[in-house]
């Protein structure tokens, strides 16, 4: 009686089965909008609120002079404080949407009275707009397959490590607005093209123009929807629906895309863009066709008359290609875009890109550790895909395909295959967990009867199990059912684990375990940046290895020669040339560069191995592309690089060996070593008697991670 | 300290001797100069007789335009404690001491040091009191550190004693007599100097009062010449750098919270944190040592629990707090302190035991509609004993405090209500467009479907009736209440199917209902026919009991009906699933 009275009591607020799913769905999407936020602040809650690495300085002093100066002149800004003596016209070379929805969500909080500083703003974008990529993942799971694919992606792909990598706390980097401006384009356009509504179609032109001025990878998004819209034409899928969207994506996110200083008519001029805009122009001959053969009943005139039109429209599109191309009026291909179509084009002709370590072609173990069993549902995925084809999905089959090319290319672009991939995961992971749940509550009906009827549910069970044509069927399903959320816990586990060890360290702050288990942190970084910006001249210049650039100009607040936007090949390999001559040639490069500090980052007391003697054969390399007198095999012995007494004597005397070891042959980093052990690279210095001559030490941080030297003034010549 | 701000005024040595001066004399004198860090403190005891005829109440301090300059501090009190004079009678004689603080006044001798040199000062005086009057009997100690004392002014009767130098007694000087000294001695200790500070206290009625400190430090002492090394200072510490500024302490309230010590670059991981229940130390690390001349900058702060510092009295609260900065042995040559009130004080008024400048400013923090109010004062030149308590008045409304969170509250409100009239409103530019007028249609269907649902929920209702009424007839045997049962279920079931009719014809004639049509159609034909195997099944119970058949006999002829009927019902219960979903 009681059950029954509540039962009543509780009738008006029992939710109907679709109210009930929309409740579960809406939280398990809160859920994953929290998780996905919260997971990247591991940094934060180890470290502290802080940027991290190398571009993201650049980032966070733009965007502080965009808050504090404005929009016009952030636009107009001249920077004089890098590249000296070139400078920067910063305004014209950067992507400034990262700065500007930044700054735009500084200036809503301010508005809404909250008073928080534009660090924190900065440090937390990133992890923001993952949490809104998980949103559009589920609205493009639910395009492409059903929702609950889509809660699967937006599951998955907010604990992605390889997502995470570029999007944790502090990593204030283009990318992590960009993924979501991607996947958003992406998901507009499949909307605008499953409906062939001009709503979709614009609204997936102003996704494409928030991409373009978020990050260069736009050109990603502006050769893969034509080459989507070509398939789909191959396919004989051509439709009106196609036609409105990409005609309107095109033109409008064409328009738009220009009005960023950066990317300004390379949208027309550049042959990185030409696929786009063919596809375009086929997409005109294809409309003009269907309206002949829709005029002309004839299909055998209308053979002929398409054999003939297209002919023409092909000869005419590669002779107007030819003479733009042969004008000049087409730039040919840049060389990244060429290092993605042939790996091995950047290590033989740009050493400055090749140099970069996250350029390099991708190992197999790094995939396994971004995508763990993603790697296997992928395929998995691409199957039901296939089985199930639609323009939607032939659309997530073209771009997970090239994206994964493009992540065996380049390490970094694992983050541009990791929407795609998780999609097509969670498209395997839906499309299974549902039929072997379907299985399963196939069977529960029948022992719900058995059960309404009064017989006990043993007796039922046995029942159903007997009216089965396959006995084992539902145990089947159940252990796939356990299979399947025990490989997604273990994703849940590794993904949480990747994120705390390997992509939550800030890289400015070095941390290690101490001898009694305590932790250490090394903050020598800060320490030199901080000594630079509070005992230097204001005016200083700054040499250093343009890893280091940004982080001098955010932090310490100097002028560099160079920086990591290596837009000047020559003024690199100037600096480079420096490093790797003697001394007295360098000083005569360091005077007409006008220079003040020379800064070196030494890793051998503390056995930091991404010091600058590490780095030192790329500054050989790219020194020597420009300038012929610097030669690798002089830095070599037998074509090894070693730092010991069978170095090469060029080597031994050349001005970073110098710098990085004056004084190192006194000192005893370890215990039971000779003085001028080199922890680092595990050797004894060849060269402890160094003296320096035109230069002396300025600072040395505590753990000698940064080593800055003053240049001393010329001699009286009498 | 009324005197201190009265004799800041007048100090002076260019006054000529008026009458009224000469009518007194500095019967014994007595200095003691601490030369033992950065700050001079020069504490006199000074015997006053009157000798004139009148009674006087004002003595005269001078002091040379050397030290002038410097002068930070100044304080007098009476010798004794309790003595206390309204003024000097003919023949009277007062004795009282005078502390005098004074800054930048050692200067670094040479000026420029390589990074393991000691640091050499010079430090220059009078070994004669410097005064109006006439002096009778004075003497001067000189208190150095317990190291090297490279030179020193010799005159008569000069004494060194360890570390102190002594000059004097001498007898009967007139006034404003002066003999140099020089005194060149070793002193590394650390000149820490706040070029500028800048401290915050903000107020929250909510319990915390929050301080946070703005520090632009120089060493002050000899400039570093010459290379660099991080080598010797590892390897032999105590020799290397000995005038480098290491580390400062800082003295914080004994119940502080919540410190932090960070840059403009971020935190700054070297500090140690101590507290007991009297006093808080916090042991703070620049980022890298400081040699002379080298500069840093850097911020502290922390929270103090509220009833710590804030007071009632007469209708108005004020907050007691220190004026100054925590650290120890530190010259502050700028110091500007910012009291920021709660939004809504009013009738604010600072009380500070020295003169300084004074104005209000607001200050936009969390949640503010007009600002909060500033109260800022500045002041020059500070040393540590002018760490004193000031206070700030103001009035402040406890209803105010409640403005915040019930504009936090309202925000979110008003956006829920925002979300359901978004939610609720007819956003549709045209209203006479095919797709708005489709799912217009497409609405009323609904609003049909769902009443046909409710119809046969009903229905499906009184079938559990009438199966009621047999369990019942099975029990009792009443064949009587079985049949006036079937009776009323008759009537309502009748009443229900009329009640269908229109809403069928509505939903045959409607051309947005065709997809959803024939699941209905086929939910009332189920419901009917299951009506009528009930009704058979019932009319069949009922005939076997009025026949009096056995209990057996009867379940086996509804057997086979009741399986039809559980058939039916299972597919009607999955169509109104279905229905319902639409």
């Amino acid at each position: 009686m009681s059950n029954s009275s509540t039962s009543d009591l509780l009738k008006p607020f029992k939710l109907k089965t679709k109210q009930q799913e929309l409740l579960i769905r809406v939280s398990i999407l809160c859920l994953v909008y929290i998780l996905a936020f919260i997971t990247r602040l591991f940094s934060v809650l180890r470290y502290e609120s802080m940027i991290h690495e190398f571009d993201p300085y650049f980032n966070y002093r733009t965007t502080l002079y965009l808050t504090q100066h404005g929009f016009y002149d952030f636009w107009n800004w001249f920077d004089y404080e890098s590249w000296y003596p070139l400078g920067r016209i910063v305004g014209g070379t950067l992507y400034p949407g990262l700065m500007v929805t930044a700054a735009l969500i500084y200036r809503l909080l301010h508005f809404l009275r909250f008073a928080v500083h534009i660090r924190e703003v900065c440090v937390l974008t990133a992890p923001f707009f993952a949490s809104n990529t998980t949103l559009v993942a589920y609205f493009f799971g639910k395009e492409i397959w059903d929702s609950g694919a889509g809660l699967v992606a937006a599951i998955l792909i907010a604990v992605c490590p390889g997502y995470i990598s570029r999007s944790v706390a502090g990593s204030y980097d283009n990318e992590g607005v960009a993924i979501f401006a991607l996947l958003f384009t992406f998901y507009l356009f499949v909307k605008a093209v499953n409906k062939g509504s001009l709503a979709w179609g614009l609204a997936s032109a102003f996704g494409y123009f928030y991409m373009v001025s978020a990050w260069g990878g736009y050109v990603f998004i502006i050769n893969l929807i034509p080459l989507y819209v070509l398939v789909l034409l191959i396919t004989g899928r051509y439709s009106m629906r196609l036609y409105v969207a990409y005609n309107c994506m095109y033109i409008l996110g064409m328009l738009l895309a220009m009005q960023i200083r950066f990317v300004g008519f390379q949208h027309v001029q550049s042959g990185e863009h030409m696929a786009a805009m063919g596809v375009f122009f086929l997409m005109q001959v294809f409309y003009f066709l269907d309206w002949v053969k829709h005029m002309l009943s004839d299909t055998k005139l209308f053979q002929e008359f398409l054999s003939i039109t297209v002919t023409c429209a092909v000869a005419a599109g590669g002779i107007a290609l030819g003479v733009g191309a042969a004008s000049g009026y087409i730039s040919p291909w840049t060389g990244r875009f060429y290092s993605l179509l042939d790996p091995t084009y950047a290590k033989d002709h740009i050493p400055i890109i090749a140099s970069v370590s996250e350029h390099q072609p991708t190992a197999w173990s790094s995939f396994m550790f971004d995508f763990h069993i993603l790697l296997f549902l992928f395929p998995a995925g691409l199957y039901f895909c296939f089985k199930r084809l639609s323009d939607a999905t032939i659309f997530i089959v073209m771009y997970g395909l090239t994206s994964m090319y493009f992540a065996g290319v380049m390490v970094r672009l694992i983050l541009v295959a990791t929407p795609a991939v998780c999609l097509i995961s969670a498209i395997a992971v839906s499309a299974t967990v549902k039929n072997l749940t379907v299985l399963l509550r196939s069977k529960n009906k029948v022992a719900q009867i058995g059960s309404t009827k009064g017989t006990s549910s043993a007796k039922a069970s046995s029942k159903a199990s007997l009216d089965q044509s396959q006995p084992f069927q539902k145990n089947g399903a159940m252990a796939l059912l356990f299979g399947a959320f025990y490989l997604l816990s273990r994703y849940a586990t590794h993904c949480t684990w990747v994120t705390s060890e390997a992509y939550s360290s800030p890289s400015i702050v070095l941390a290690a375990r101490g001898a009694h288990g305590n932790r250490v942190i090394f903050d020598d970084y800060r320490e030199a940046y901080f000594w630079l910006r509070q005992n230097t001249p204001p005016d200083a210049k700054v040499m250093s290895w343009w890893d280091y650039g940004y982080q001098i100009t955010a932090m310490g607040n100097r002028t560099v020669i160079v920086d990591n936007n290596t837009w000047n090949n020559t003024h690199i390999a100037t600096v480079g040339r420096a490093m790797s001559s003697y001394e007295d040639e360098a000083y005569e490069i360091i005077r007409s560069l006008d220079v003040d500090y020379v800064l070196v980052v030494f890793g051998g007391v503390t056995g930091y191995s991404s010091d600058d003697i590490n780095k030192f054969l790329w500054m050989v390399r790219i020194g020597g592309g420009v300038f012929p007198v610097i030669k690798e095999p002089d830095y070599l012995v037998n074509g090894e690089y070693r730092v010991d007494k069978g170095a090469a004597p060029k080597m031994l005397n050349c001005l970073m060996y110098k710098l990085s070891y004056y004084r190192f042959g006194e000192m005893m980093p370890e215990y039971g070593k000779p003085p001028g052990y080199d922890r680092a690279r595990g050797v004894e210095i060849g060269n402890k008697d160094i003296k320096l001559e035109h230069l002396e030490e300025a600072f040395t941080t505590s753990n000698w991670i940064v080593r800055i030297y003053k240049v001393k003034p010329p001699n009286n010549r009498w | 300290m009324g005197i201190s701000r009265f004799v800041l005024l007048v100090f002076t040595i260019s006054m000529l001797a008026s009458p009224a001066l000469s009518d007194l004399v500095l019967s014994k004198v007595d200095r003691r100069i601490y030369l033992t860090s950065h700050i001079v403190r020069i504490s006199s005891t000074l015997e006053v007789e009157n000798a004139g005829p009148e009674t006087v109440s004002k003595v005269l301090l001078a002091f040379p335009d050397l030290q002038a300059q410097n002068l930070a501090y100044l304080m007098a009190s009476p010798h004794e404690a309790k003595a206390k004079v309204k003024g000097l009678t003919v023949g009277a004689s007062f004795t009282f001491d005078v502390l005098a603080v004074f800054t930048h006044a050692l200067r670094p001798m040479p000026e420029q040091i390589g990074q393991a040199d000691i640091q050499l000062v010079l430090y220059r005086d009078s070994a004669y009191y410097l005064s109006p009057y006439v002096v009778k009997v004075q003497s001067l100690s000189l208190k150095l550190l317990d190291s090297r004392i490279e030179s020193y002014t010799t005159l008569e009767s000069t004494k060194v004693q360890g570390s102190e130098i002594k000059y004097g007694p001498y007898e009967n000087l007139p006034a404003f007599s002066s003999s140099p000294i020089t005194v060149h001695f070793e002193n590394n200790l650390p000149f820490a100097i706040a070029q500028e500070l800048v401290r915050e206290i903000e107020i929250s009625h909510w319990g915390n009062v929050l301080v946070t400190e703005h520090y632009k430090l120089i060493h002050g002492g000899a400039q570093s010449k010459g290379e660099f090394s991080r080598l010797e200072p590892q390897a032999r510490e105590n020799v290397q750098g000995p005038s480098a500024v290491r580390y400062l302490v800082a003295h914080l309230p004994p119940r502080a919270h919540s410190v932090y010590y960070r840059d403009a670059i971020g935190n700054i991981s070297t500090s140690h944190l101590r507290g007991d229940s009297k006093k808080t130390e916090l042991l703070i690390e620049p980022r890298y040592p400081m040699f002379g001349g080298w500069r840093t900058a850097f911020t502290i702060g922390y929270g103090l629990p509220l009833q710590d510092c804030l007071y009632e009295s007469e209708g108005r609260r004020f907050l007691n707090i220190t004026f100054s900065s925590p650290m120890i042995e530190l010259v502050i040559d700028t110091l500007i302190v910012k009291v920021v009130l709660p939004e809504g004080s009013s009738d604010i008024s600072a009380a500070a035991p020295f003169f300084m400048k004074q104005w209000q400013e607001t200050k936009i923090s969390h949640l503010d509609i007009v600002g909060r109010a500033v109260v800022v004062l500045e002041k020059t030149n500070l040393v540590p004993e002018h760490n004193q308590y000031f206070q700030v008045y103001y009035k402040f409304n406890r209803l105010s405090m409640l403005r915040e969170p019930l504009m936090l509250i309202s925000g979110i409100f008003f956006f829920f209500v925002a979300c359901i009239v978004y939610m609720h409103a007819d956003t549709s530019i045209s209203k006479f467009s095919a797709s708005y007028l489709a799912k217009q249609q497409w609405e009323e269907v609904r609003v049909a479907i769902q009443q046909v649902h409710n119809i046969i929920c009903r229905c499906l209702a009184t079938h559990d009736k009438l199966e009621a009424s047999l369990r019942d007839l099975s029990r009792t045997g009443e064949v009587q209440a079985c049949k006036a049962a079937r009776k009323s279920t008759d009537g309502l079931l009748k009443e229900l199917s009329k009640e269908l009719k229109p809403l069928m014809t509505f939903l045959q004639s409607s051309p947005s209902a065709v997809q959803v049509l024939s699941k209905v159609e086929e939910l009332v034909a189920k419901e009917r026919e299951l009506l009528e195997k009930l009704m058979a099944k019932h009319s069949t119970a009922v005939e076997a009991y009025e026949k009096k058949s056995g209990a057996r006999d009867i379940e086996n002829r509804i057997a086979l009906q009741q399986q039809k009927i559980t058939a039916l019902r299972q597919e009607v219960d999955d169509l109104l699933e279905f229905i319902d979903e639409i």
